[in-house]
């Protein structure tokens, strides 16, 4: 790792001062993509701005089936929480089978998705539960917010402060995971409206990250069941072909995916 | 047997340092002045160096020096070297390309060593490595060693045409090709080996101290074999004679044969605290360990396995392309020639085998010995073709096994082996109970309710351990003798110090050498310490890989404990007057024989040494060594059944069942010996469902973190069950076999074996990814 200087934001308002007076500051929300690829060498942030300490960026919010999750809530923290769980089983069951129990400890709902890795598995959620991201400057839709490959629609210094969905009728998230890094290979978070909307978000099989597919949700819209996937083509041509898994065989995990969520849900 | 003698399942003397935290490995060394190194390594497979510069460098903070391949040549270090000549069947010489510690000229795979950077801190040498310099000419690069041996491909070594190292045979070709024209039916296949990294828990380590008071060098290191360590830096890469050298593997997590060579950094940290004034330390990170461990396998193969009217092998013919890397590593030459070739007639009876090696040069990191060298690649290569001529001759595999069987001992095989012990089929029995072989029908249609695919394979392994008479080895290339050296010292009051030259890194010999103390003398276990891994504290050795310690190592602990017993005996038959042919060691106790006389062990051991009252002529004191040569390798064997489920819509494969029936003779202790094995069916579980290194076409290392190296986690794993069988070895004086690889060496084929019965299909190559499972599943529908 190279030096960098680490300071800890007591507020919203003290951590974009920080981040201004720093060379090349990067904000740290849990770090667990950050600091190993700092200590790889393969980012060298002058400052690191650390949110996960500022009491607004907190907690979980349950008002009837609307729900608010502060940015810098740990994944241990949404899978285990009984508000949650009561109402979106399904993110409790996300967040609870992300990376191991260390990462679920020091990982963060915001910090995951504003990195915004092409294998992470709540910007599937966000976009299958049609969340809005919220940042101390505006809300985002999550079909606006996920942009590309650890790309996303936040403008310099902007922070995420929460998330915000309602939950939905039904949902489920399955994913296949990488043999090596545990990541989704192929992860799939389903979920059904009470007016019969569905949205399917896919992550891990995108060659430009996490995606909604129309023709399986349209299937599901028209059949709420697994094997109303079965005869819906997904594309491979946008898939991701990698060390680990060809653009052909993520196409087929993300049909069974989304069977055996629909099957769960 | 007493509780802590043989047999008994002793709890691992040295668990209570591990599970403390208070092991103390190379990097936990630390010593007054010392520096630290990072090394400047080649960014690409294949390069020549125009040009270093290490001026920025060298200036930066904390920079003590910055030292290159010139200045190592300048001094006179040599070359590393392999130390198994392997004559090509023209009778050539192999081709040792030149392997600098520090490449001067040409780099030839990522990762190979170019400078040494040593400083005050990690930190500031690693900001210093990355400040040097160097010109590279990028030369084009092969890494696939099919492709390497073609005309007009990148050439690694001068003195290697085609990247040819050698082109070697074993066995009579006519004869196989007799036996071929005349089978009634001949199996062919194509094997592959996968390329293994070998990720022992602890990286390596050295640090180097030289001391200009005495010119001498201490040389920490990550060793399995310090005084092997010792002679090769000594004798060929001129470091320091021995009497100057002392080498002290601490303790080592894990080595898996990754541990046993001499890599450039112990040669250049050494060499690098001589020209700084400085100890300097180096410690291999995780992304350094893929790079740079020597990795194991890559064999790409063909085989024709002929049978006769009645089921019988009448020849087996091998063709075999092994992946050596860049460069020759120092057991290289022998893993795809005589640990592997001689062990092709398996558990069989098999008339004519010829087998042709041929080794090649590519940009990759040297590929050497890993967990069972050269025998995994054997018994992969015949039980899969086993597996598949039972399927096409309509036999169960159990049968065509039982058919083709050893049934009596010695055993001369055309591939050099003698066997000298064994009951194949009783493994085979007890391995097929435990898995209720006869049960499986019913657990695959219950299996095909639920959706899934069930399947069942077996394989049926021996190996030869206990690495050799060193006479044999000598006539066949070795550079070394392979025996092993014990001194057994009886202190003052009794206690006992055992020096071994067997080095332990996760295999538990400070208990089970004291095990074989406490029984032979009756003492309790904590009395008993076992020092090993130190040159200046151990006589001599020759170190630990191919399952040796139990079967040389110890036996040399035996032969020294006859001689303390000889001289004890005589002590005590002196002051008890009595003849010493009456004098019997029970429970810590010399006794006479049919007499309630007796000296206690500490009493007989104070007179050794106050010396008031010995037998006329008796020198005092009681420490006795001892060399043991072994008579012969050593053949465990055992039978192992793999049953898989098979998710057909995702390719995924559950291990639902590991049984594995092995015959180690006898066994000192069956808790470690249990764990040697679980540990080995892992890797073997590891290699056949997820491992796999990997460079692309540049010969950049794209498998070179865990996000990409799959390894084998506990969630992968089945529980197993395990048993052993026992034909005592007659070859050594303990009747033991070896038990530290066959898990690693007999459960690759049983898994494919299984995946292949469960989706029927039997093309399918390891790593047996899901995505692998599930298109052959898709073509077999």
């Amino acid at each position: 790792m190279y030096q960098t200087n680490y300071h800890r934001a007591a507020s919203i308002q003290e951590a974009v001062q920080m981040m201004g007076a720093a060379t090349e500051g990067k904000y740290l929300s849990g770090g667990m993509t950050l600091i190993p690829t700092m200590r790889l060498r393969l980012a060298a942030p002058s400052d690191l701005v650390d949110l996960r300490r500022i009491a607004e960026l907190k907690g979980i919010a349950v008002d009837g089936r609307s729900v608010r999750i502060g940015a810098a809530t740990t994944h241990e923290e949404v899978a285990t929480s009984s508000a949650l769980r009561a109402i979106c089983p399904s993110i409790c069951g996300l967040a609870g089978h992300i990376g191991d129990p260390a990462v679920r400890h020091m990982g963060t709902i915001g910090g995951s998705i504003a990195n915004n890795d092409p294998a992470a598995d709540y910007p599937a959620a966000m976009l299958a539960l049609d969340a809005v991201i919220v940042t101390d400057r505006r809300e985002i839709k999550a079909a606006a917010f996920f942009t590309g490959l650890f790309e996303t629609a936040l403008e310099e210094g902007e922070i995420i402060t929460a998330v915000r969905f309602d939950a939905p009728a039904k949902a489920a998230y399955q994913k296949f995971p990488n043999p090596a890094s545990r990541y989704a290979m192929a992860g799939v978070f389903v979920a059904r409206r009470d007016n019969g909307d569905v949205r399917v978000g896919v992550t891990g099989a995108g060659s430009s990250g996490v995606f909604r597919h129309p023709g399986l949700e349209a299937a599901l819209s028209a059949n709420w069941s697994p094997d109303a996937v079965a005869n819906v083509t997904v594309d491979a041509s946008d898939l991701l072909t990698d060390l680990h898994a060809s653009a052909a065989y993520r196409a087929n995990l993300v049909r069974v995916m989304t069977k055996r969520a629909v099957a769960a849900a | 047997m007493g509780v802590d003698g043989i047999g008994a399942r002793v709890a691992r003397k040295e668990d209570r340092r591990f599970l403390t935290g208070k092991g103390r490995y190379t990097d936990d060394m630390s010593v007054p002045g010392m520096k630290y190194a990072v090394f400047v390594r080649s960014p690409h497979a294949h390069a020549t160096i125009a040009g270093i510069d290490a001026t920025a460098a060298r200036a930066m903070p904390g920079v003590i020096d910055v030292l290159d391949g010139r200045q190592l040549l300048a001094d006179g270090i040599g070359n590393l070297i392999c130390g198994w000549m392997i004559h090509s069947k023209d009778g050539s010489p192999m081709k040792m390309g030149a392997w600098r510690p520090l490449a001067d000229k040409t780099v030839r795979y990522v990762g190979d060593a170019v400078a040494i950077v040593v400083a005050d801190s990690v930190a500031e040498a690693r900001d210093a490595a990355e400040a040097v310099v160097v010109d590279y000419d990028p030369l084009p690069a092969v890494t696939d060693p099919v492709q390497a041996l073609a005309d007009g491909q990148p050439q690694l070594h001068p003195e290697a045409s085609n990247n040819l190292v050698f082109d070697w045979e074993l066995g009579d070709g006519a004869a196989v090709d007799r036996a071929l024209a005349a089978a009634a039916h001949v199996t062919e296949l194509k094997i592959f080996n996968n390329r293994l990294s070998p990720n022992p828990m602890e990286p390596r380590a050295t640090l180097g101290i030289y001391d200009a008071g005495d010119e001498h060098y201490t040389c920490y290191t990550t060793s399995q074999n310090p005084h092997l360590a010792r002679l090769v830096m000594s004798a060929f890469y001129n470091v320091a004679p021995e009497n100057k050298l002392r080498v002290i593997a601490p303790d080592v997590g894990g080595g898996f044969g990754s541990k046993i060579y001499i890599y450039p950094e112990e040669i250049v940290c050494l060499w690098a605290s001589k020209r700084t004034g400085v100890p300097v330390k180096w410690t291999s990170d995780r992304t350094e360990a893929f790079l740079t461990d020597a990795h194991g396998r890559d064999h790409v193969s063909t085989v024709k396995m002929a049978f006769d009217a009645g089921n019988r092998i009448t020849a087996l013919k091998v063709d075999t392309i092994a992946n050596l890397g860049a460069y020759m590593s120092l057991f290289s030459s022998c893993v795809p020639t005589y640990l592997y070739a001689t062990l092709l007639s398996g558990q069989y009876d098999i008339p004519a085998i010829h087998a042709n090696v041929r080794t090649v040069y590519t940009n990759t990191v040297p590929v050497d010995a890993y967990r069972g060298a050269g025998r995994p690649e054997a018994t992969y290569l015949l039980e899969r073709t086993m597996e598949t001529a039972a399927r096409e001759l309509g036999l169960s595999p159990a049968e065509l096994r039982r058919t083709n069987f050893i049934r009596s001992f010695p055993h001369q095989t055309p591939v050099i082996m003698n066997y000298d012990a064994g009951d194949y089929e009783a493994s085979l029995n007890a391995a097929m109970a435990a898995a209720d072989w006869n049960g499986f029908a019913a657990r695959k249609a219950e299996a095909e309710g639920r959706g899934m695919k069930r399947g069942i394979g077996m394989s049926c392994y021996i190996e030869a351990c206990g690495l050799a008479p060193s006479a044999a080895v000598g006539s066949l290339g070795a550079g070394v003798g392979l025996w092993e050296s014990a001194e057994v010292k009886v202190n003052m009051v009794g206690t006992i110090e055992v020096m071994t030259g067997s080095h332990s890194h996760g295999q538990g010999h400070e208990t089970t050498f004291a095990q074989l103390v406490a029984d032979r003398l009756g003492l309790p276990i904590d009395s008993i310490n076992i020092v090993h891994g130190d040159t200046d504290k151990v006589q001599m050795g020759m170190g630990t890989y191919g399952s040796r310690s139990g079967a040389v190592g110890m036996s040399a602990v035996a032969k020294a404990l006859d001689k303390v017993e000889a001289k004890a005996k005589k002590i005590a038959a002196h002051l008890m007057e009595a003849d010493e042919s009456d004098i019997v060691i029970e429970d810590g106790v010399l006794k006479v024989a049919g007499t309630d006389k007796s000296v206690p062990w500490f009493q007989m051991a104070l007179a050794a040494y106050t010396a008031h009252n010995l037998p006329p002529g008796l020198e005092p004191g009681l420490k006795e060594s001892a060399f043991y040569d072994p008579a012969n390798f050593t053949f465990p064997a055992g039978c192992y059944i793999c049953e898989v489920e098979v998710d057909p819509e995702t390719g995924r494969t559950k291990v639902v069942q590991f049984v594995a029936a092995d015959d180690f003779g006898n066994i000192i202790n069956p808790m470690i010996v249990e764990g040697q094995v679980h540990g080995g069916i892992a890797q073997g579980i590891g290699q056949a469902l997820l491992e796999g290194v990997r460079y692309d076409d540049s010969g950049q290392l794209l498998t070179a973190s865990y996000l990409d190296y799959a390894m084998p986690r506990a969630d992968d794993l089945p529980s197993f069950v395990v048993s052993t069988s026992n034909t005592p070895c007659p070859n050594n004086p303990l009747g033991v076999k070896g038990c530290g690889e066959a898990g690693a060496i007999g459960s690759p084929p049983a898994l494919i074996n299984a995946i292949t019965d469960a989706i029927g299909n039997n093309q399918l190559t390891m790593p047996a990814t899901a995505e692998k499972v599930w298109a052959a599943a898709q073509a077999a529908n």
